[in-house]
């Protein structure tokens, strides 16, 4: 646990963890608040920050890398109207299956999630919920204009603008919508990245742990969730 | 021609009965009397169906006009009884005991307008929104874009450059 390394500021120091969760002296392990559970569910929850895994280099990680593209299980979570393309995908005109993507029902048993358009403040807390359970490596595809800059909802009381401030994203599709062939094509990128080796989400997520988190406890005001939820 | 059918126009004071469409019309009413002619207009004239209840924020005149929209099958015609609630402190008498569907639209006008039914069911738990924490967001003196300007970060957006002034810029700065 003492490998994890704050590489950025906090966006907003009023809303940082409490001082508890900050690294103790050398040998103590770093410990959660939790301060959104009640007293007697806090032991239900871990309290561990998470651990930065990587980045790996050489020929086995390439290898792993190569695999990896080829076997991308995509979390069935409709997060927004952009799921409705992902639909088509299954079909057998676009066939999503053939570049071994396929829909899995859990986080645990997903690998990419797809942030389907606008992302409201209440399915945020959900989103954030399931990124944390997904098992790395982890990869985030961010559709539609409303991720990006929060597209025709940029001045919606209930709508975030950058989905990118509260969890790590690795491959825009812009549109709106983005047609099934846009998609395709930003799975294929999606593939390329992880290839080459730079989708390390999941890495970048632990080691900003605290600037993430600050994110989102900003505009999350009913927290009642652990603040890490493995 | 409609009429205001005289069992109700010698029991309440209401308004004209203004007709929109052939299938459509209002009729005003104040706000205390609302319970007992919605229940009059459901038990002896038809209106038996509850299409929704909604609010419109009049801040001009500092009142929120509430809507029931009713709609009786047998003549294929709706009925909107609208009365006026004052902005400040708005509290309406729950109707949740006519039609058992009204506390969902209540608990939403609580949120989204801050208006209170006293007794309607889980009328204070959140509906759409979770952990709300400004003044309700449909009432109008909401300011939706600086909310969302405060509250969500957004990504810079491209810098473009007038041409000419830029090449100005460029090649004869003296003269700027």
């Amino acid at each position: 646990m003492s490998d994890i390394k704050f590489t950025r500021a906090l966006a907003d120091p009023d809303h940082a963890l409490k001082p508890a969760g900050r690294p103790g002296p050398l040998g103590k392990p770093l410990v959660l608040a939790n301060d959104g559970l009640p007293e007697e569910e806090k032991a239900w929850f871990c309290d561990a920050y998470p651990t930065a895994s990587g980045p790996y280099k050489g020929i086995l990680e390439n290898f792993l890398n190569w695999a990896r593209s080829k076997s991308l299980w995509i979390l069935g979570f409709g997060t927004g109207c952009g799921a409705i393309e992902l639909r088509p995908l299954m079909t057998s005109r676009f066939d999503m299956y053939r570049f071994g993507i396929q829909p899995r029902p859990t986080p645990r048993q997903s690998s990419v999630f797809v942030i389907g358009g606008y992302a409201s403040v209440k399915t945020l807390k959900r989103i954030v919920r399931s990124y944390e359970q997904m098992m790395g490596p982890k990869f985030v595809v961010a559709l539609g204009s409303c991720t990006i800059n929060g597209g025709m909802y940029w001045d919606s009381y209930n709508t975030i603008n950058a989905i990118e401030h509260y969890i790590p994203v690795d491959v825009y599709i812009a549109g709106c919508m983005p047609r099934p062939e846009a998609l395709l094509a930003g799975f294929k990128e999606l593939q390329r990245k992880i290839r080459r080796g730079e989708c390390e989400g999941a890495v970048k997520y632990a080691e900003n742990f605290e600037w993430y988190k600050a994110n989102q406890k900003k505009v999350i005001h009913d927290w009642n969730m652990p603040d890490y939820n493995y | 021609m409609r009429t205001i059918p005289a069992d109700i126009a010698e029991r309440f004071e209401v308004g004209p009965l203004v007709s929109k469409r052939a299938d459509l019309s209002t009729l005003d009413v104040d706000a205390k009397d609302v319970p007992e002619l919605l229940a009059r207009l459901r038990d002896r004239h038809g209106y038996r169906h509850l299409s929704f209840v909604t609010a419109t924020d009049q801040i001009e005149e500092g009142v929120f006009v509430l809507t029931y929209m009713l709609h009786n099958h047998a003549d294929n015609h709706s009925l909107g009884v609208k009365c006026r609630v004052g902005r400040e402190n708005a509290v309406m008498e729950s109707c949740h005991l006519l039609w058992e569907q009204m506390w969902t639209y209540q608990r939403e006008l609580k949120e989204l307008f801050g208006i209170d039914f006293p007794g309607s069911p889980r009328v204070d738990e959140s509906f759409v929104l979770e952990g709300w924490i400004d003044i309700p967001p449909m009432r109008r003196e909401f300011d939706t874009r600086e909310y969302s300007e405060r509250t969500f970060p957004t990504r810079p957006g491209r810098s473009t450059k007038d041409p000419a002034t830029h090449m100005k810029e460029k090649l004869y700065p003296e003269a700027l």
